[in-house]
């Protein structure tokens, strides 16, 4: 097998009794989608804020691009291409969707110290960011106000903006969340496309949207992954089932 | 309502057109006002890049118009007294050049502010805000208690400071060169505020996890944007001491800092204008409403209640009906 882009190994992080993470590691593979299943407080999110770096871990190693990143903060994990977006939107709200793509543009080129020159009329940037609108289709939203923007375009612009740091991974919490049928369509052709440039870590509640999509799933209960496997794997688990599948059953 | 960029060209018409009339009409007081408020909204528009464009509540900007007051009340005291700064290491004699108070007034509270900046950005939100405010009295009861330049009583200076080929003892002249400044700090900022920098600062205060994800060091952005601000404040400082021909600890009371964010709150938070508007506000209200009755600054608190209750956008804000902030 090639070598992992992305690998957890034994993370421990605790909220005082609560085992947040216990004893997690897990692996991205180029051209993966791994897909991180569990019920609500399993600590998904924070494992992906862990990987991000905004959170560090009580114990356990992060590796990134076969550099030990355990150290490294957001912004430094950010520019060798570690791509994130948000469960809930994480957006400049008062810019335009122009704007909030090219903040990317501005944080991927290392340009942030450029006093003088205006940065909206920046070719090479601007170029780079209509090109991220386009994959998610809001070109034709770039001169609104983000505030403006429905519940499911802030979640294309989340990746859009992604898309313009030249990601080496994603991470991507819930992307699907709130979308609606053909909105999660959309998005599921649109992250079986981008695994083949970057592989994706994706948390996601929609059970069509991973199975659709995973090459590998794994399965988070109280901080410990009790199952990783294919589809199949997963779908066939006794384990997940009562622990997880089962739940969604009653539901 | 107005475009934004035909009300601050009004703005700056006005600031302009005032002291021209008054010129005309024999007013001369008017002419010192008009130079007073523009040199207050030059250190209006040095906190408004930190405070409206960063986020970042400093109430400690007193500190920065202190240093370039004290900056200019030092090198033109020894200049005065034809007594040298110091002599070891080397001779560092005073002046009476204006440019040169003021480059020097620009390096000092820069620096002061890359030093408290580093210090104070680690914290936010209120805890930011007191942390600066003790910075800024640092400065205050360090100049009080500092026999060699004044102490309480502060520092005369007999005749203005000089600027090439100028009389800067004729009143329209000196706010010439106040008014050129203010002009010329407005035209970085704004082009600043359209930058990438700009644009990474904006971003950064409106949601910084955003701009960490990106790869943004929002730390480095906000303490650069900081000094920057601090500077321009300074600079501001050494004019209004070249103004009063007097330098004095109250330049670095926190009231002063109150002072300079109410320019910004009236005038407008992060409008490139509102601290010209807001100055001038400023001190009309405290010449008319002063003559009126001794507690102006009680009417002073009712518009400014006013302003933040219901009009957030402040003068600026609310004849542009537009909520501003563009980076095209
Ligand atoms: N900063 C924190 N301090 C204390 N507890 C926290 C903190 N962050 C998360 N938790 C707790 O850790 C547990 C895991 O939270 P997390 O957000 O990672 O769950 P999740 O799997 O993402 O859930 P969901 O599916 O609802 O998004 C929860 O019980 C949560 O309340
Ligand atoms: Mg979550």
């Amino acid at each position: 097998m090639a070598e992992a882009i992305l690998s957890v190994s034994d993370i421990h992080k605790s909220f005082g009794a609560l085992k947040a993470s216990d004893g997690i590691s897990l692996d991205l593979f180029p051209g993966e989608i791994h897909a991180l299943i569990g019920p609500n407080g399993a600590g998904k999110s924070t494992l992906i804020k862990q990987i991000a770096g905004g959170l560090k871990p009580d114990s356990g190693r992060v590796h990134f691009c076969g550099q030990d990143v355990t150290t490294l903060n957001v912004p430094e994990r950010a520019r060798m291409g570690l791509a994130r977006t948000f469960q809930i939107s994480a957006l400049a709200m008062s810019f335009t969707v122009l704007e909030n793509v090219m903040l990317g543009c501005v944080g991927e080129a290392r340009g942030v110290f450029s006093f003088f020159r205006p940065v909206m009329t920046h070719p090479g940037l601007l170029k780079r960011a209509h090109a991220a609108l386009d994959r998610v289709a809001l070109r034709d939203f770039a001169d609104v106000t983000t505030s403006e923007l429905s519940h499911g375009q802030r979640r294309q612009l989340e990746v859009a903006v992604a898309l313009t740091l030249n990601p080496t991974a994603f991470l991507m919490d819930e992307p699907m969340a709130g979308l609606g049928a053909e909105g999660s369509k959309a998005l599921t052709d649109l992250l079986a496309e981008l695994k083949q440039e970057a592989p994706i870590l994706l948390v996601e509640h929609d059970m069509d949207a991973v199975f659709a999509l995973a090459d590998r799933i794994s399965v988070l209960v109280y901080g410990k992954i009790i199952a990783t496997g294919s589809v199949d794997d997963i779908r066939s688990n006794a384990d997940v089932r009562s622990a997880y599948l089962g739940e969604e059953d009653e539901a | 309502m107005l475009p934004e960029r035909l009300l601050n060209a009004v703005i700056l018409l006005t600031l302009l057109a005032v002291p021209l009339a008054a010129l005309a009409l024999d007013e001369p007081f008017i002419i010192t006002l008009a130079t007073k408020v523009t040199i207050l909204a030059l250190a209006g528009v040095g906190l408004n890049l930190a405070l409206g464009q960063g986020g970042l509540v400093s109430f400690g900007h007193a500190a920065y118009f202190g240093l370039g007051g004290y900056a200019m009340g030092i090198l033109a005291s020894h200049a005065q007294s034809f007594t040298p700064l110091m002599e070891v290491p080397f001779l560092i004699e005073g002046t009476k050049s204006m440019p040169v108070i003021w480059i020097t007034a620009i390096i000092v509270s820069s620096l002061a502010a890359l030093l408290i900046g580093a210090l104070s950005l680690r914290t936010s939100g209120v805890y930011f805000i007191m942390v600066t405010l003790a910075f800024g009295q640092m400065f205050y009861y360090f100049a009080i208690s500092w026999p060699a330049y004044g102490g309480e009583d502060g520092l005369s200076i007999y005749v203005r400071n000089g600027f090439p080929g100028l009389n800067t003892l004729v009143p329209i002249q000196f706010f010439g060169i106040c008014f050129v400044l203010l002009c010329v700090v407005l035209f970085f900022v704004s082009r600043l505020n359209r930058s990438a920098f700009g644009l990474a600062l904006d971003g950064a205060h409106q949601h910084s996890e955003r701009a960490l994800t990106v790869g943004i060091n929002i730390n480095r952005v906000r303490l650069v944007a900081f000094v920057i601000s601090g500077g321009i404040t300074g600079l501001a400082g050494a004019l209004f001491a070249d103004l009063n021909r007097f330098v004095s600890p109250t330049m670095f009371s926190w009231h002063t800092s109150g002072e300079i964010m109410i320019f910004i709150i009236l005038g407008g938070v992060a409008r490139i204008c509102g601290p010209i508007a807001g100055a001038a506000a400023y001190i009309i209200l405290e010449h008319y409403l002063g003559d009126v009755s001794e507690y102006w600054q009680v009417y002073l608190g009712f518009i400014l209640l006013f302003v933040v209750l219901f009009a957030k956008g402040g003068i600026v804000g609310a004849l542009t009906g537009s909520r501003g902030k563009a980076h095209g």
